[in-house]
């Protein structure tokens, strides 16, 4: 923007000082609160991190703090998790996109879907509990679910933006030539929507990675590595605690070193992600290229 | 699937298909909507139990919390206003940031300042609560305690909290609806078209003046979104709180130790059985009341400012 708006000599208003001064207040009380945060964590957790603490798990023989378990519970939920939700998510996007009529269902289901992504985490904790829970109990198939519901309003919304900026001219010429509707959708829309997609699911892994308050009652809190493969296929149906709700524990117990070590892994994961929406984003920008 | 390049082929096959598929994608979206009725379902399932045991008007309006007692007592009135006291304050607070902060990204700051601040606040964003939590209670619960120290040193009736009270659970959520607000505004201030803050500026308003009395007015929708949004995650979060926040049932005064609707349940849903447990329910039900409120009043605003953008 210009900064001479006036031809006159410029005289700064008293109330338009006030208010730039407070708007610098803010972005700069906003910048160093992010920075701050980010900053403290990395340096009170990096210490923590060594190659103990990654790979294995907390042995109180050995007296050592590991959260290799916690780690491969967290991948777990996500792989479970996402294998449901990608496809429902996707499926649903489609349906809304290409085959629904505007009308009273598209209403209710694009409805429902802004519910779902306004409910608090908590609340799916207390539902997963009830529902999945009765059934399986603790265990990490009963937090991956109770996530599934979670992140399906993530994916949908992400692949309904990608479908929307898939020109009509690529559906036209498919149709044109003969296509069918379904034959057009697999070989034409989901591969130019495919970045969309994906950024949805890495969003879908963030909030899977940050979740804690939706899992504390699903999926328990259990840290042990599994011992053999047979092991590790039934560590589904028991009980398994993420990152997240490894960080709490030690929190509630005072045991602040360990928190912000695993502070610290959770953070560079926030980072990854948050570069790689980023690098989808532009690499991939439908839109721009017409 | 045969690759026939004929139009006469497997018309009825290919007919097939496309009826399956569609029945699919149709089944897909029904999920949402499903997931949605089966949650309502089974809130009120749960929750209502507690509420014919034990009264409607026990639970809501009274305030003593003794579900351990011998004459157990089950009033979640502090809760309940701990709740909306600590949201409004944390919004009271954090919104006027977030939307100055908003402006300055969108409106004030130079190219390339934007190029760090916003990707910094989308980062902030992705946070998870949990950390904030680890921070409140790291950092902010000791300076609260020095300064509660300080105010009450003279005082023998007040109960200290070692600084897990409310304003530093206050504090906490109005850090972490930040990112919230200052995003959504930001965009719905770089949505106002470019003519407006020309128009206002030809005139010869200041560009502050344009700021507060054209930009700022015409994206008032979005902003009201941002607004609602934040209420929604500040009343919503729990774990961030559990610990910050003190764990006695308390009236939401600054200094007291207190519970929110979300900790409450946090705190006592692992160990707890019978009516407790069915109450803790409740809590969650009147949890789920306000955000659905808050979720169908968000609906009412984006609707309209959609009108009014047509």
């Amino acid at each position: 923007m210009h900064k001479e708006n006036s031809i006159c000599g410029r005289k700064i208003r008293k109330s338009d000082a006030v208010l730039y001064a407070l708007i610098y207040a803010s972005a700069a009380l906003a910048v160093f609160l992010i920075l701050g945060i980010i900053l403290y964590v990395f340096v009170r957790g990096v210490g923590q991190i060594n190659w103990t603490f990654l790979t294995t798990a907390s042995s109180f023989l050995k007296g050592t703090v590991g959260i290799a378990g916690n780690i491969v519970n967290t991948l777990i939920i996500i792989v479970i998790t996402l294998l449901i939700a990608t496809p429902v998510g996707v499926g649903s996007a489609i349906y809304l996109n290409e085959y629904a009529h505007p009308g009273k269902l598209v209403t209710l289901i694009e409805f429902t879907t802004e519910t779902l992504s306004g409910i608090p985490s908590i609340i799916y904790g207390l539902f997963g509990m009830m529902f999945f829970g009765k059934i399986w109990g603790y265990s990490i198939l009963t937090g991956a679910l109770t996530l599934t519901i979670m992140v399906l309003p993530l994916i949908t919304r992400n692949t309904q933006e990608a479908l929307k900026a898939v020109p009509a001219s690529y559906r036209q010429g498919s149709l044109g030539i003969g296509a069918t509707k379904w034959y057009m959708i697999r070989t034409v829309l989901l591969p130019s929507a495919m970045p969309g997609i994906v950024t949805g699911i890495i969003l879908a892994i963030g909030r899977i990675v940050g979740e804690s308050a939706a899992l504390l009652f699903t999926a328990g809190s259990d840290g042990k590595l599994a011992k053999s493969m047979a092991a590790f296929f039934g560590k589904i149906f028991e009980s398994g605690g993420t990152l997240t709700i490894e960080l709490y524990l030690r929190m509630s117990n005072g045991e602040y070193q360990v928190a912000f070590g695993i502070g610290c892994v959770l953070l560079i994961i926030v980072l990854l992600i948050n570069a790689s929406t980023k690098f989808l984003a532009q690499k991939f920008d439908v839109s721009a290229k017409g | 699937m045969k690759e026939v390049y004929s139009i006469k082929s497997n018309r009825k096959e290919k007919a097939v298909v496309e009826t399956v598929a569609q029945g699919i994608f149709t089944l897909c979206a029904a999920c949402a909507a499903l997931a949605v009725a089966v949650i309502c379902f089974y809130m009120i399932k749960n929750g209502t139990p507690a509420i014919f045991k034990v009264g409607l008007k026990e639970i809501l309006f009274t305030s003593t919390w003794a579900p351990a007692a011998a004459e157990p007592s089950y009033g979640i009135l502090w809760i309940i206003l701990t709740s909306i006291i600590g949201t409004t304050l944390a919004v009271l607070i954090g919104v006027p940031i977030g939307v100055l902060t908003a402006v300055f990204i969108a409106e004030v700051a130079p190219k390339k300042l934007v190029a760090v601040v916003q990707p910094a606040v989308e980062l902030l964003a992705g946070v998870p609560s949990v950390i904030y939590g680890l921070m409140g209670a790291y950092i902010l619960n000791p300076l609260m305690y020095k300064l509660e120290l300080w105010l009450f040193k003279d005082s023998s009736t007040h109960q200290f909290t070692g600084g897990a009270n409310l304003i530093s659970a206050v504090l906490v959520l109005a850090v972490m609806i930040l990112p919230t607000v200052i995003n959504v505004s930001t965009s719905s201030l770089k949505a106002v078209p470019l003519h407006m803050r020309s128009a206002s500026l030809a005139l010869g308003a200041s560009k502050i003046q344009t700021i507060f009395k054209v930009t700022i007015p015409a994206a008032w929708s979005g902003i009201i979104t941002a607004i609602v949004l934040g209420v929604g995650r500040a009343i919503g979060e729990a774990m961030a709180i559990t610990l910050v926040s003190g764990s006695s049932v308390n009236a939401p005064l600054p200094f007291n130790s207190v519970r929110f609707l979300t900790t409450a349940i946090v705190s006592e849903m692992g160990y707890t059985e019978g009516i407790h447990r069915q109450v803790l329910f409740t809590i969650g039900q009147v949890l789920f009341v306000f955000i659905m409120f808050i979720n169908v009043v968000l609906t009412k605003i984006l609707k309209k400012g959609a009108q009014a953008d047509a």
